[in-house]
């Protein structure tokens, strides 16, 4: 890991102005996914603003319309175990749950989840091209090894995958990302519009502007439902989706969120009118361009949409 | 511990001695990756205060510093092991202000003011933590390189399953039991590669049920 300064920031609005202070400049929380990055050269900051002090922080508060507003160093572990959570917003516990260990859970942070990067594995390759890591270099997962990688929303630039769970809970419960401006500027971002497609810019991931801070993950008030998030992985526990599916279902209404197949959490509303996996598998994966090595996924999505569907969600 | 001492120095003297050799090997390279890029700037030294195994210790550290490397390289605690140094195998699992974690991914100076356990501090020859009396009467490892990670973990562990916290296979989130299988997922960070999870199951499973091994 290169040569580091470090500060430790005391408010959100300070930990986004001392980023526009410093070039190359990185908040750090939980360090689980930047540390990783930076030993192995692919992130490089210069500069570390640490934000696990910056009060109220780490809270997560009711808000006056009745949802929750999840501080952005909320642990995943003690989200997850929130009383509030587990009772009203179960799929997002289980999706928690559902991702890394229980050491990395009581480290990661609700911001940081948001904003881990994929794990194709030419990404964390520093021999081969990537046009996430180096602009303009290529990229090596088309043809090239791509299983786990993305079947919808790619481009000729990339083809990598969001590897978050808690992220897919997110977009299937309408979450909103809170934030701060260096100028005390805040906005909130609805999660369909925080993750973004490759494109040609597959570098830019989110549509936070430069020094832009993450205060808080807002979830509206509970809807209730039978709440699931069906995961399909090459092993038991402790491994990255290949298909997931967050769901909330009732009667007359039903919401999929999609986690292993795209860029961003995928979700297709146009799709949770149709009745039946197969119908809503098919609008879902419209547009599809899998590799020979992922095609099984667009196989997959039908299979665990279908056992979401009767019940069998373990 | 007599047993393990040889020609007057012990294991634990020969590896941070070994350490101390890798990392003034290691300078030359990192010097050079350093005054190779345009970002090039001298390591920045910061205070780190914190409480190791309920002993206050004060250090002056290189900001990057991983909390792992804090213990292994300045304080000569060994016990913790690196494994993988990327939190994938567990082998440095930690306990600070009673949570476990993997302490090669976290930075020492954002620890300034946190209180640490290391395996060093779980217990000690002679006066063994009931987790490591259970791991030696069911033989919870081959080679023993996983062993203070597992068994630092397992401790931390069950105290989450005594507080209630739900895991990705607890069939009733609200309503928290202990089982083997619960047991299994919640050890899925500690990675064996002898396989000695069956031992390790058991070992555990004893010290949550208060039989002393």
């Amino acid at each position: 890991m290169r040569a580091i300064t470090y500060e430790r920031a005391t408010t959100a609005r300070g930990a986004a102005q001392a980023a526009s202070a410093h070039k190359g400049a990185k908040f750090i929380a939980g360090g689980t996914n930047l540390l990783d990055l930076a030993k192995l050269d692919i992130e490089t900051p210069a500069h570390l603003i640490d934000v696990n002090r910056v009060p109220g922080l780490d809270r997560i508060e009711p808000t006056a319309d009745g949802g929750l507003r999840i501080g952005a160093t909320v642990r995943n572990a003690d989200l997850a175990a929130d009383r509030r959570v587990r009772r009203d917003y179960p799929v997002l516990s289980r999706a928690l749950l559902a991702g890394a260990s229980a050491q990395l859970r009581n480290k990661a942070t609700t911001a940081g989840n948001l904003l881990q990067r994929t794990r194709c594995v030419y990404f964390y390759d520093t021999s081969k091209p990537c046009n996430k890591r180096v602009p303009g270099s290529g990229c090596s997962a088309i043809g090239g090894f791509s299983r786990t990688l993305a079947v919808v929303g790619v481009s000729d630039a990339c083809i990598a995958h969001h590897p978050s769970d808690m992220a897919v809970a997110m977009r299937v419960l309408d979450a909103g990302v809170e934030t701060v401006m260096p100028d005390g500027a805040t906005r909130t971002i609805p999660i369909a519009d925080f993750h973004t497609l490759p494109g040609k810019t597959p570098w830019i991931e989110t549509t936070l502007r430069p020094n832009e801070f993450i205060t808080a993950v807002v979830l509206p008030k509970p809807i209730g439902g039978h709440q699931a998030y069906t995961k399909v992985r090459d092993r038991a526990s402790y491994a990255f989706a290949l298909v997931s599916v967050a769901s909330i279902t009732g009667p007359g209404r039903q919401r999929f969120a999609f986690g292993g197949l795209a860029h961003k959490p995928w979700r297709v509303e146009a799709a949770e009118g149709l009745k039946g996996a197969d119908a809503i598998a098919d609008r879902v994966l419209a547009g599809a361009r899998p590799t020979e090595q992922n095609r099984f996924k667009l196989a997959l999505v039908h299979r665990t949409l279908d056992a979401t569907l009767r019940g069998e969600t373990a | 511990m007599d047993q393990e001492r040889q020609g007057g120095m012990s294991r634990r003297d020969v590896i941070g001695t070994g350490a101390v050799t890798a990392s003034i090997l290691a300078i030359p390279n990192m010097a050079h990756a350093i005054t190779d890029e345009a970002q090039a700037q001298s390591p920045q030294t910061v205070p780190v205060s914190l409480t190791v195994n309920g002993e206050p210790k004060q250090l002056m550290l290189d900001a990057r510093t991983t909390l792992l490397d804090m213990m292994r390289e300045h304080l000569k605690l060994t016990g913790s092991k690196k494994g993988c140094d990327h939190g994938q195998c567990g082998a440095c699992t930690m306990i600070v202000n009673g949570r476990r974690i993997n302490s090669c991914l976290s930075l020492a100076v954002m620890h300034d003011g946190d209180e640490v356990t290391t395996i060093e501090g779980v217990g000690a020859p002679g006066k063994l933590h009931p987790m490591q009396a259970a791991f030696l009467h069911h033989d919870g490892y081959q080679c023993g390189y996983c062993t203070p990670g597992q068994i630092v973990s397992a401790v931390a562990m069950l105290e989450e399953v005594k507080a209630g916290a739900p895991s990705f296979v607890s069939p009733d989130l609200e309503h928290v039991a202990y089982s083997d299988h619960e047991v299994r997922e919640r050890m899925s960070g500690n990675i064996c590669r002898c396989a000695a999870y069956p031992n390790i199951v058991a070992a555990i499973r004893d010290v949550h049920e208060g039989k002393t091994a």
